[in-house]
């Protein structure tokens, strides 16, 4: 095999572009994406914010969800354009800038309810989501389990995320 | 560190990282300038490629290169076979990129390198391949019967690989029976499913030659050694990392997928970063599967159900090729007689070519199989006879002074005689019929069929031979300035958090703390002697290798500590991160200062180094300041290799409600009683086994890969492939025995696959039970689901009185 060096006239794409203005985490972003870029794919690979994972790409496997204006999203069926003037929350966002766990993480962490990590986010964005927006210190497990049904985890069975949830969900309604 | 950590459920080591979206998948590695590449896969099971037109793709903007089996260099060639064995008539391996012919809808048959992914997919459909397909025979009992269409043309009745074992007398055990039970199970085809598709992205530096190689692989050493030979390059000018990786469950130890090679090989070429990310269709269309298999079991047993003999005929699905030869039906084939005596045994199987997605093991490897097969004819046998199944089961287990218990005649995949070395079988089963309460079930049973509720308790037991080897390293070192300690093994990691077991083997030894212990293993530059994740051994074998280890550099630091105090090594103690005079805590050096004083140059650029010259005043100054023998700092290397494997087993209980009716199935327990020897982290073990059961709950009632007639994938996708989410995975109550495994020092078996492999027989057990009332047949097939049950239950007389009037 040759080893040819890189040269500067690698092509490009031709997609076209558009501008969008969005807040993401708090921070205002104006950014010029493709206009068929995926919102995952923006996150991750244009804002570095890998945190938010990709694991079916048609929207049922939920490791990519994030908070969009208040609500949990698919971001891999939402296009980057479609987020102008959007806030946009992201796994990134949830712990404390010195690093201290989210209660809902450090539920995660104390309760062993995750393993290899990758659904991770995805339950984590669609949980904070609901348990900020209902305060029930006393959720059944039937409900939690209900809660957990739009994102799919091949490693822990479950059990110990039914777990963190109902401590986060009790410290949480405390909270408020 | 006072306490023993050994046995504690240690919170994990990597939970923060992970938690904050700062773990580092494939996918997440930033490289700079990276091309992207995409794959042209083939829509057809089997076809002739008669012509590959690429021109008006390479017009394409934003396309770099693109590759077919014509401009890939000596990698166009059947890539290895890894496991050979004698059984094998017709060892076929598919090739990077499909050269005249193409075995399955999926096979790779192009690849577009391109300015990023949107591009090169775009590029895929401006190739123009002209295929003449041909006729196949997909369903694998169809493929093995006389007149299928051939997989490959020269491998006669699509049969890759027949063989047959025996273990005592079978025949003389089937001639003296007095009863004889014969059962036929079927288990579809599954998948692992990890979230994190397949990826690898590669890198070359045109200057140094080095070629560095990001893989979702269970298995970087050996992907190392193997991208060094087929790019015949030193193997330390190749570096391969696998970073975090988003599950596996043996779907990701392959050697080779064909991106696995043409990335890097493209990176070279190309001079740019390579990356490849598959998709979730791919990864149902192309990353190997498992699980089909038919089994035609017969049990020779006497009329008080001790069973004298078995016989076990079976087909094995292995699709297109057969890159891991014959281990998982070999699995299988060894492991079908369970806890259970049978002293007399013979077993042959057939491994059948079919035009789908190739087969590897997949958590279980053929266990699950072997337990349902063997389960639900010990069920059957029970019925028969008329006796309890639990009684039967209970006659025929293995005490525990029978230990160790040879299958004589029969070989484990590792090649070795399988020998059962240490169980409490009876004990076990005693312990989960009180777990269940038996009698408080039955009546409870009773009365729910009074009001038209249908429950029912199914169990099964499975024995797992784990821990294989060959080998497995471990590399200790003691830094310098922290104190800190760095641990290498060479295993890659998909969860089972190692990060935090191999910390406590690593901390009880040298009185530190957990996270004061840092585990760095999946990338070759750190550490680079080991084989892979698989077979539930990596707490058996790198565990092992690295608790030698850590009891090696145990022995430096007191050595090194008691001359720095000047005591007797016996008299000191390592203990919160010091070595101290027992008695006397104020005599202490810290592991910081030992470490520093190890090595013979230690400028003062800390307080460890600062206080560990005042000791060096002490050193001899009469000679080399490295002995003979001698090396610098606190460091250790050593090795475990196993005589055999180690087996672990278990026994599951499920008590499930099912409604004849809407022919749902609710589970009202779950039970699971394991025995993986001792503990290291009985947390990672419970969640080990929790997701193993889910798992098993999938393939018990969901997961089916299914092919239409022409052998297209029909639900390769996770709208209709059907996975356990929360609302279908019930609690999980577990019971741990721990009987130590007397072959190794930790005395630990494996427990990776554990959850999975009696989850089917259990299941199908307990809704057979449920079902009892309605004299419905033998529930033989999994996965069950709704459909089949509904089949089952119409062919029964007392439910079409019931139900079926309208219908």
């Amino acid at each position: 095999m040759n080893n040819r060096r890189p040269t500067a006239s690698m092509p490009r794409s031709t997609d076209p572009t558009r501008e969008i203005n969005l807040t993401v985490n708090g921070e205002p972003i104006s950014w010029t994406v493709s206009t068929r870029m995926l919102l995952s794919d923006f996150l991750r690979h244009e804002l570095g914010l890998t945190g938010t994972h990709v694991g079916c790409e048609h929207g049922v496997c939920g490791c990519c969800t994030v908070i969009i204006d208040g609500w949990s999203g698919r971001s891999c069926l939402t296009l980057a354009v479609q987020m102008d003037g959007a806030d946009i929350r992201t796994v990134e966002g949830l712990a404390a800038s010195d690093g201290t766990l989210h209660l809902l993480q450090q539920a995660f962490h104390e309760h062993h309810a995750l393993q290899c990590g990758f659904c991770t986010p995805g339950f984590l964005m669609a949980l904070v989501n609901y348990l900020e927006r209902t305060a029930d210190p006393d959720l059944s497990e039937q409900s939690i389990r209900e809660i957990l049904s739009g994102n799919l985890c091949r490693c822990t069975g479950y059990q110990n995320i039914v777990a963190a949830v109902r401590q986060a969900a009790a410290l949480m309604a405390k909270k408020t | 560190m006072s306490t023993q950590t050994f046995g504690e459920p240690v919170r994990r080591n990597a939970n923060p990282r992970l938690l904050r979206g700062e773990g580092a998948y494939v996918d997440d590695i930033s490289l700079p300038g990276a091309l992207h590449a995409a794959f042209l896969r083939s829509p057809f099971a089997r076809a002739r490629i008669k012509t590959i037109d690429i021109e008006e793709a390479r017009a394409h903007p934003g396309v770099v290169k693109i590759y077919t089996c014509d401009n890939i260099g000596t990698l166009d060639n059947e890539l290895p076979l890894l496991v050979p064995h004698p059984s094998l008539t017709g060892a076929r391996t598919q090739r990077p990129l499909a050269r005249d012919d193409v075995f399955h809808v999926g096979q790779a048959v192009a690849m577009v390198v391109a300015v990023d992914r949107y591009v090169a997919e775009d590029v895929l459909r401006l190739i123009d391949i002209d295929y003449d397909p041909l006729p196949v025979t997909p369903d694998l009992e169809a493929a093995a019967s006389p007149g299928s269409h051939l997989v490959h043309s020269e491998v006669p009745g699509n049969v890759a690989a027949e063989f047959e074992q025996r273990s005592g007398d079978p025949d003389t055990a089937f001639v003296q029976a007095e009863h004889i039970t014969k059962i036929r199970v079927r288990i579809e085809r599954s998948t692992a499913a990890p979230l994190e598709c397949r990826s690898v992205a590669a890198r070359h530096d045109g200057v140094t030659g080095e070629l560095t190689v990001w893989d979702g692989t269970q298995a970087p050493i050996s992907i190392r050694g193997g991208l060094a030979a087929l790019f015949d390059i030193d193997e330390d000018k190749v570096r391969v990392i696998a970073p975090d990786v988003g599950g596996g469950f043996g779907q990701k130890v392959m050697l080779f997928y064909p991106d696995e090679v043409l990335v890097p090989y493209a990176a070279i070429e190309l001079g740019r970063p390579v990356k490849y990310i598959e998709d979730r269709q791919e990864n149902f269309l192309s990353s190997n599967q498992e699980r089909a298999q038919i089994h035609e079991l017969e049990l020779a047993a006497t009329k008080e159900g001790e069973v004298l003999g078995l016989r076990d005929s079976f087909l094995h699905d292995t699709g297109a090729f057969i890159p891991y030869g014959i281990a998982v039906a070999q699995v299988a084939s060894t492991s079908i007689a369970g806890p259970y005596r049978i002293p007399n045994i013979w077993i042959k199987f057939k491994a059948i070519y079919t035009p789908t997605v190739p087969v590897s093991p997949y958590r279980g490897c053929g266990r699950p199989q072997a337990c349902f097969a063997i389960e639900r004819a010990m069920d059957k046998l029970a019925d028969e006879l008329e006796l309890d199944r639990l009684a039967v089961r209970r006659r025929n287990m293995i005490t525990p002074d029978e230990f160790p218990y040879e299958r004589e005649g029969l070989l484990f995949a590792d090649g070795l005689p399988v020998r059962y070395d240490s169980g409490e079988y009876i004990g076990a089963l005693d312990k989960i019929t009180e777990t269940v309460d038996l009698d408080a079930f039955r009546s409870e049973q009773r009365a729910a069929r009074t009001r038209g509720k249908y429950l029912g308790l199914g169990l099964a037991c499975y024995v797992e031979g784990t821990g294989i080897g060959p080998y497995e390293g471990g590399q200790i070192r003691v830094h310098p300035n922290t104190g800190k300690v760095y641990v290498n093994t060479g295993l890659a990691a998909q969860g089972q958090g190692h990060e935090t077991a191999f910390a406590q083997i690593v901390a009880d030894q040298l009185g530190v703390p957990v996270a004061d212990v840092i585990v760095v293993e999946g990338d070759t530059q750190a550490y680079d002697w080991g084989v892979a994740t698989f077979a539930s051994r990596a707490a058996v074998v790198s565990g092992n290798a690295i608790y030698k280890t850590a009891v090696a550099v145990r022995e430096q630091l007191l050595k090194r500590a008691a001359e720095m105090l000047e005591a007797a090594p016996l008299d000191l103690e390592l203990i919160d991160g010091k070595a101290r005079l027992k008695g006397m805590p104020e005599r202490s050096v810290t592991l910081a200062e030992i470490a520093t004083l190890a090595n013979p140059l230690r400028y003062g650029f800390s307080e460890a180094s600062k206080s560990a010259t005042q000791f060096a005043k002490r050193a001899k100054h009469d000679g080399p300041a490295l002995g003979e023998g001698e090396h610098p700092g606190i460091q250790a290397q050593d090795y475990y290799s196993p005589p055999c494997a180690t087996w672990a087993y278990g026994i599951h209980a499920a008590v499930v409600e099912v409604d004849p009716e809407f022919c749902t199935v609710r589970f009202l327990r779950y039970i699971c009683l394991h025995d993986c020897g001792r503990m290291i982290n009985p947390a990672i073990v419970e969640g080990q086994i929790r997701g193993g059961v889910a798992q098993g709950i999938g393939g018990a009632l969901y997961e089916r890969v299914e092919f239409d007639e022409e052998g297209n994938p029909r639900n390769a996708n996770f709208m209709d492939f059907l996975m356990p989410y929360a609302t279908e995975v019930p609690e999980i109550e577990i019971v741990h025995f721990e009987t130590p495994s007397p072959l190794n020092p930790l005395g630990v078996k494996g427990v990776g696959e554990a959850g999975v492999i009696a989850v089917a027989a259990t299941v199908v057990s307990a809704i057979e039970d449920a079902l009892k009332p309605f004299g419905i047949g033998r529930l033989l097939e999994v996965p069950l689901s709704p459909s089949s049950l509904h089949a089952a239950l119409t062919d029964a007389e007392a439910y079409k009185d019931q139900y079926a009037r309208e219908t």
